[in-house]
């Protein structure tokens, strides 16, 4: 049986007093998010899912997506909402570029750059930057390769800047469309964790291309072997980005569709970089002494005729 | 005869470019028009063996020009630039000037054969009006924009001077 004492309501002291009645007691604030534990959480666990807090961002992504969501609110025929996606500075921009040249391995590129802040300025100029570098390139290449031959004159070649021009640029808004829509799917099927929104995979697309700019310039160079090594190079910076970037978000799913995303993302990659190099940049010959084949064939009617 | 001398005026001004504000505050797009037109007519009757692989068309010339000054504006003022879309545009469009020139020049030095060192004359001279255009469009529409971000909106200009100097300089007579 409570006698009165206990029914009757109780003023609780402050916590700060209680504690210092008691100052080995553990307290929860309700005030702030529970850090403490989590740090102490961290410093325990392992590498791995150290890498794996640091891949998913967990840390500031849900103030940055706060934020993201005050800063994307002006209707869509408003010249206001192209804006927000232009809202970059020079240095964040040489940032990302940078960013997409040396990859850290373990750091993401989405979530260690972008941060709920994607720009098309990038894709769009490295898009444009790339597709004329290419053709510049290619038709320098040309000139050098095929200079002193007395059946070559040469020509601007300019039809090729349109057809660079399609094939970087759907490769560069077709593919994450394609990306996106499939990881959408997957994610309405496997929760996955880790998400992005399309204008992010443009964003990653659009920077990892960068690094095909010197590798274009870099092409004039009419050796076979440097040509390959340059390709094998690029290819495994930009893929590396783009593996680092894609991974986490497919990673939670069926293990045998995850390898494959990621594989056919490298695939693509690897198409683009080879169909340049072939269609733009012809072969380099190597030296071959000139036919005797005419005086041949004459000696061989001449003894036929016999 | 008053908008003839503004016009005038205009290509004085690109010619010597001080950061005066009379080629912002009265645009006309009539000079630009002229630039890109006698660029355009210049740059046919380039070599080419088959039809596809010879030098830009007319149509197309036109096209990376207006085209790429629109896209020049729009990108500035996306980044939150103060100035107004066809002040940008009648920038752009004078400061093709210089290379209007080296064009004539180019077919000029070309009548006299093509050899290297036409090719080199073509290249210096192609490259100093590259530079004037780059900078007289420079010294116009970088006080519009915001400061950190100058140098984003200098590139896209560059790369648009830069692809008609390439045409200027790899056209071919036949």
């Amino acid at each position: 049986m409570a006698t009165a004492d206990d029914l009757k309501f109780q003023e609780f002291d402050d916590a700060a007093n209680l504690l210092a009645a008691n100052p080995d007691a553990t307290t929860i604030s309700i005030d702030e998010p529970v850090e403490i534990p989590k740090n102490q959480h961290s410093h325990r666990q392992e590498p791995g899912r150290e890498e794996d807090d640091e891949l998913l961002g967990t840390d500031d992504s849900d103030k940055t997506e706060l934020l993201a969501g005050q800063k994307k609110s002006a209707p869509f025929w408003t010249f206001d909402y192209y804006q927000t996606f232009f809202d970059v500075d020079t240095y964040q921009v040489l940032d990302r570029i940078k960013g997409s040249v040396f990859p850290v391995p373990g750091k993401n590129f989405v979530r260690l750059y972008i941060r709920s802040n994607p720009d098309l300025y990038g894709p769009f100029w490295i898009c444009a930057t790339l597709v004329f570098t290419i053709a510049v390139s290619g038709n320098l290449s040309n000139f050098f390769i095929h200079l002193g031959k007395p059946t070559y004159r040469y020509v601007p070649e300019f039809r090729k800047v349109s057809i660079a021009a399609t094939t970087i640029y759907a490769y560069a808004w077709l593919v994450p469309l394609a990306l996106w829509g499939f990881l959408m799917w997957r994610n309405s099927k496997v929760m996955n964790i880790v998400s992005y929104s399309f204008l992010e995979i443009v964003c990653v697309y659009g920077y990892s291309l960068f690094i095909y700019i010197p590798t274009a310039i870099l092409w004039i160079i009419p050796q076979k072997v440097v040509r390959w090594v340059l390709v094998v190079f690029s290819l495994c910076v930009s893929g590396s980005v783009l593996v680092m970037t894609f991974w986490p978000a497919v990673r939670d799913d069926n293990r045998r569709i995850a390898v494959a995303t990621v594989a056919t993302v490298l695939l693509l990659h690897a198409l683009l970089a080879v169909g340049c190099l072939a269609y733009f940049f012809d072969a380099p010959e190597l030296d071959i002494p000139a036919p005797i084949i005419p005086a041949h064939n004459g000696t061989t009617v001449i003894t036929k005729s016999h | 005869m008053r908008d003839l001398k503004a016009v005038g005026k205009k290509f004085v001004h690109v010619m010597y470019p001080r950061k005066s504000s009379a080629l912002l505050r009265d645009w006309d797009l009539w000079g630009p028009l002229v630039l890109c037109v006698s660029l355009a007519l210049m740059l046919q009757g380039g070599s080419a063996d088959s039809k596809d692989d010879g030098g830009p068309q007319f149509a197309e010339v036109f096209v990376i020009i207006w085209f790429g000054a629109v896209v020049i504006t729009l990108n500035s003022k996306l980044l939150g630039g103060t100035i107004s879309f066809f002040q940008s545009l009648c920038v752009l469009g004078y400061c093709v000037m210089p290379l209007t020139v080296a064009m004539l020049v180019c077919r000029l030095v070309l009548l006299a054969g093509a050899g290297t060192v036409s090719f080199i004359i073509r290249l210096i001279v192609v490259g100093a009006m590259f530079a004037w255009s780059t900078l007289a469009s420079t010294a116009f529409l970088a006080d519009s924009q915001p400061p950190n971000r100058k140098a984003l909106v200098v590139y896209p200009i560059f790369l648009f001077y830069f692809v008609i100097s390439w045409m200027i300089l790899t056209f071919t007579p036949q």
